[in-house]
C-alpha cells in the first residue's frame, strides 16, 4: 500500500476508535444529544414571544442560531478528547507507531465531525416537532447542513491545537468553553444584534457565528431579520464570509496541528 | 564510570552516544552525556532514582523525543534521521498504561494492530494471541477502565508486541502496581527474555534490575555512573553478609562467635539487637555460625544471609542513596499529578 492509502487507513481506525468509544460509553452520545434538544425546547418556548411578526414565528430564526451553537461547540469537545488522549499517554504510544503523522489529528477530526451528524439529525428532529418547516427546496437544506458540518469541523481542529498544547482535559474543555459560549450569544443567533450597544454589533456583525447562522437561516429559507444593522459584507454575503473564515481557520490549524503534534510529549 | 564493558564484535541493537537534552533553556539538564547500549538479545536494565533521565532516555531511543546532540542508533536505525523506520521495529510499553481505558481490551489490541497495518483478519488472529499469552483471554471483553493496575500493564506491554519488535523498551513497567502485580510482571517479561528479544528496561526498583537483566547501568542526573553485570556491581561493594538478631543477653556472646567465624569485625545494632559481619564463605559460615550458638543455648532471633542490594551499590558509587533528585522533575514533570489519578 502507498503511503497516502496508510495515512487514509491510519486515520479511519482512530475515527472507528472513537464510534466505538460511543458504543461502549453510550452516555456521551446521549448526553451530547439532550443538551441541544433541551436548548431547542428552552428557547422556543421562554423566548417564543419574541418572534411576534416573524413568518412562521420565532422558532425558524432559532433553529438555525442552535444549529450553529451547537457545532461551535466541537471546538472543546475535539480540545477535550485530545487533551485526554495526551494525559493518558495514548499520543506517546501513537507516537511510536509507523503511521502517518497526521492520522490522529484527522482520525480524531472525522470522528468529531461524523459525531455532529448524529446529533444534527436529533435537533432537526427535535425542531421539526415544535413547528421548525424550512422553506426552501432539499437542496438547499441539505447545503445547510453541509454547512454546518463543515463549520464544525474546521472548528475542530482549533481544539485539536488547543488540546495538544494544554495537556489537561478538564482546564482545556473549560476554556474553550469560555471562549465559544459568549461567542455563540455575541452573536445574532438567538436576538437581534440591533439592540446591543453599537460596538458590539460591529462585533456580532462580523462574528462567524453571525455569518453561520444568516447563512444557515438564509439556506433553509428564512430572511435573516436578527441583525442587518450595518448592511455590512458579512452580513450582505453571510455564506461567502462563512466560508472565508472556515478556509482561513483550516489554514491556520490544520499545519499547526499537524505540526505540533508531531513533537508533542505528554510528559 | 567503574566498569565500562567492551563487547568485541558484538552485535549492539541499541547505541546511545553522548545524549544531551536539557529542558527551561538548558537549566534543567535531563540528559548529561549519557551513553549505553544493549548487545542483541540481552536485557540491560536502566537504573536509577526518579529525576534521573530513565524516561528521557526511553523517550530519546524510542524517536518521541529529539536530542539537543550526541547520536543513537537503534537497529542499526539513526532515530533522529530515520524515525519512522524506528518505529517499524520497536515496541514501548510506557510508565503509564497507555490504553484507551473505554474500550475493551480486545478493542485495544484490534485497534493497534490496525495501525501497524495489520490486516482485520491478522490484527485479531494476532489480539487472541497476545490475550492468551498475557492471561487475558477472560476480561477480552471488559472496559480497560475495569482493569487492575497488573492487567493494564500487562495488556499495555501485549500492545507493544503485536509485531514482535525487534528492540523493546519498557519504561518503569512495574511502577506503581502492589507486589502481586509486580511478581505476574516480570514472569511476563522473563518469558519474553527466553524468547530472546532484545530489552531495554528502565526500573528505580533494584530488585527489579537484579531479577530481570543481564547488563545494568546506573543512571543519576542524566550520566551513566556504573555499568556491569549485577554480580560485578555487586562485586564492587562487597560480598555476603550474616545478621543475627538475638536477644540483648546473647549480644556479647553472639558477637565473639561471629567474628570469629567471620574473621573479621562486626557491627552491633543495639536498638535491633542485630549483629552483622560480611562473610566469605557464604552459607558454610552460616551453618557453621548456627552450630556454635546452639552448643552455647543462645537462640537466634532472626538469621539471614543478606547478598548485598543494589540499593547498596547505589551507595557506595554516589555517596547516597537512591531517592528522588532534588531537581525538579523534569523528567516527568506532571507525574504527582497522575500518580494521584490511580
Amino acid at each position: 500500500m502507498s503511503s497516502v492509502t496508510h495515512s487514509v487507513s491510519d486515520a479511519l481506525v482512530i475515527t472507528k476508535r472513537q464510534l466505538q468509544q460511543l458504543v461502549r460509553v453510550p452516555e456521551v452520545l446521549i448526553f451530547n444529544t439532550i443538551q441541544p434538544v433541551m436548548f431547542v425546547l428552552l428557547f422556543r418556548y421562554v423566548f417564543g414571544g419574541l418572534g411576534a411578526g416573524i413568518p412562521g414565528g420565532y422558532v425558524q430564526l432559532l433553529m438555525p442560531g442552535i444549529f450553529v451553537q451547537t457545532v461551535t461547540f466541537t471546538l472543546a469537545a475535539t480540545a477535550q478528547g485530545l487533551a485526554q488522549d495526551m494525559e493518558k499517554g495514548l499520543i506517546d504510544r501513537f507516537r511510536s507507531l509507523p503511521i502517518s503523522r497526521s492520522a490522529v489529528v484527522m482520525g480524531r477530526t472525522l470522528g468529531d465531525g461524523l459525531l455532529n451528524i448524529v446529533v444534527l439529525v436529533v435537533m432537526g428532529v427535535a425542531g421539526y416537532i415544535v413547528g421548525w418547516r424550512p422553506t426552501s427546496s432539499l437542496l438547499h437544506i441539505a447545503a445547510g447542513f453541509i454547512l454546518l458540518l463543515f463549520f464544525g469541523y474546521a472548528l475542530s481542529w482549533c481544539g485539536v491545537f488547543a488540546g495538544l498544547i494544554s495537556k489537561d482535559a478538564r482546564v482545556v474543555a473549560n476554556v474553550s468553553f469560555l471562549f465559544t459560549f459568549p461567542l455563540t450569544f455575541l452573536s445574532n443567533a438567538f436576538a437581534s444584534t440591533t439592540t446591543m450597544p453599537k460596538p458590539l454589533q460591529y462585533f456580532a456583525e462580523w462574528n462567524p457565528v453571525s455569518t453561520m447562522v444568516a447563512a444557515t437561516r438564509q439556506l433553509f429559507g428564512f430572511h435573516n431579520t436578527f441583525g442587518v444593522t450595518a448592511h455590512s459584507y458579512p452580513s450582505e454575503h453571510p455564506i461567502v464570509t462563512s466560508l472565508f473564515y472556515m478556509v482561513v481557520l483550516m489554514a491556520i490549524f490544520m499545519p499547526l496541528s499537524v505540526r505540533r503534534y508531531k513533537s508533542a510529549n505528554s510528559r | 564510570m567503574l566498569a565500562l564493558l567492551v563487547y568485541d564484535g558484538a552485535m549492539k541493537s541499541v547505541v546511545a552516544e553522548n545524549l544531551v537534552k536539557t529542558y527551561r533553556n538548558g537549566q534543567v539538564k535531563a540528559l548529561d552525556n549519557l551513553s549505553l547500549d544493549v548487545e542483541e538479545g540481552t536485557v540491560l536494565g536502566v537504573l536509577g532514582p526518579n529525576g534521573a533521565g530513565k524516561t528521557t532516555t526511553v523517550r530519546v531511543l524510542s524517536t518521541l523525543l529529539k536530542p539537543d546532540s550526541g547520536h543513537a542508533t537503534v537497529g542499526g536505525i539513526d532515530v533522529v534521521k530515520d524515525p519512522k523506520a524506528v518505529r517499524e521495529i520497536i515496541g514501548l510499553s510506557g510508565q503509564y498504561a497507555a490504553l484507551d481505558e473505554t474500550l475493551t481490551g480486545w478493542d485495544n489490541l484490534v485497534m493497534f494492530g490496525r495501525l501497524y497495518h495489520l490486516s482485520g483478519e491478522q490484527a485479531r488472529v494476532r489480539a487472541k494471541e497476545l490475550l492468551e499469552q498475557f492471561s487475558l483471554t477472560d476480561s477480552a471483553h471488559r472496559p480497560i477502565k475495569t482493569f487492575s493496575g497488573g492487567m493494564r500493564r500487562r495488556l499495555d506491554l501485549a500492545a507493544s508486541l503485536i509485531v514482535r519488535p525487534k528492540v523493546l523498551f519498557l519504561d518503569e513497567p512495574t511502577t506503581g502496581l502492589d507486589p502481586r502485580g509486580r511478581m505476574e510482571m516480570w514472569e511476563v517479561i522473563q518469558s519474553l527474555v527466553k524468547g530472546g528479544v532484545t530489552l531495554l528496561l528502565t526500573t528505580q526498583y533494584l530488585e527489579e534490575a537484579d531479577q530481570l537483566a543481564d547488563d545494568i547501568v546506573v543512571i543519576d542526573r542524566g550520566q551513566v555512573i556504573a555499568r556491569g553485570s549485577s554480580d560485578q556491581l555487586k562485586a564492587e561493594v562487597g560480598g555476603e553478609r550474616l545478621e543475627i538478631v538475638v536477644e540483648e543477653s546473647d549480644i556479647n556472646a553472639a558477637r565473639a562467635v561471629i567474628e570469629r567465624i567471620a574473621g573479621g569485625s562486626s557491627t552491633v545494632d543495639q536498638g535491633l539487637r542485630k549483629i552483622s559481619a560480611p562473610v566469605r564463605a557464604g552459607t558454610d559460615s552460616l551453618i557453621e555460625v548456627v552450630r556454635e550458638l546452639d552448643a552455647l543455648k543462645i537462640h537466634p532471633l532472626d538469621l539471614a544471609l543478606k547478598r548485598p542490594s543494589l540499593d547498596d551499590v547505589f551507595m557506595s558509587i554516589t555517596g547516597h542513596a537512591a531517592e528522588e533528585a532534588v531537581v525538579s522533575n523534569a523528567d516527568q514533570p506532571s507525574k504527582k499529578k497522575k500518580g494521584g489519578r490511580k
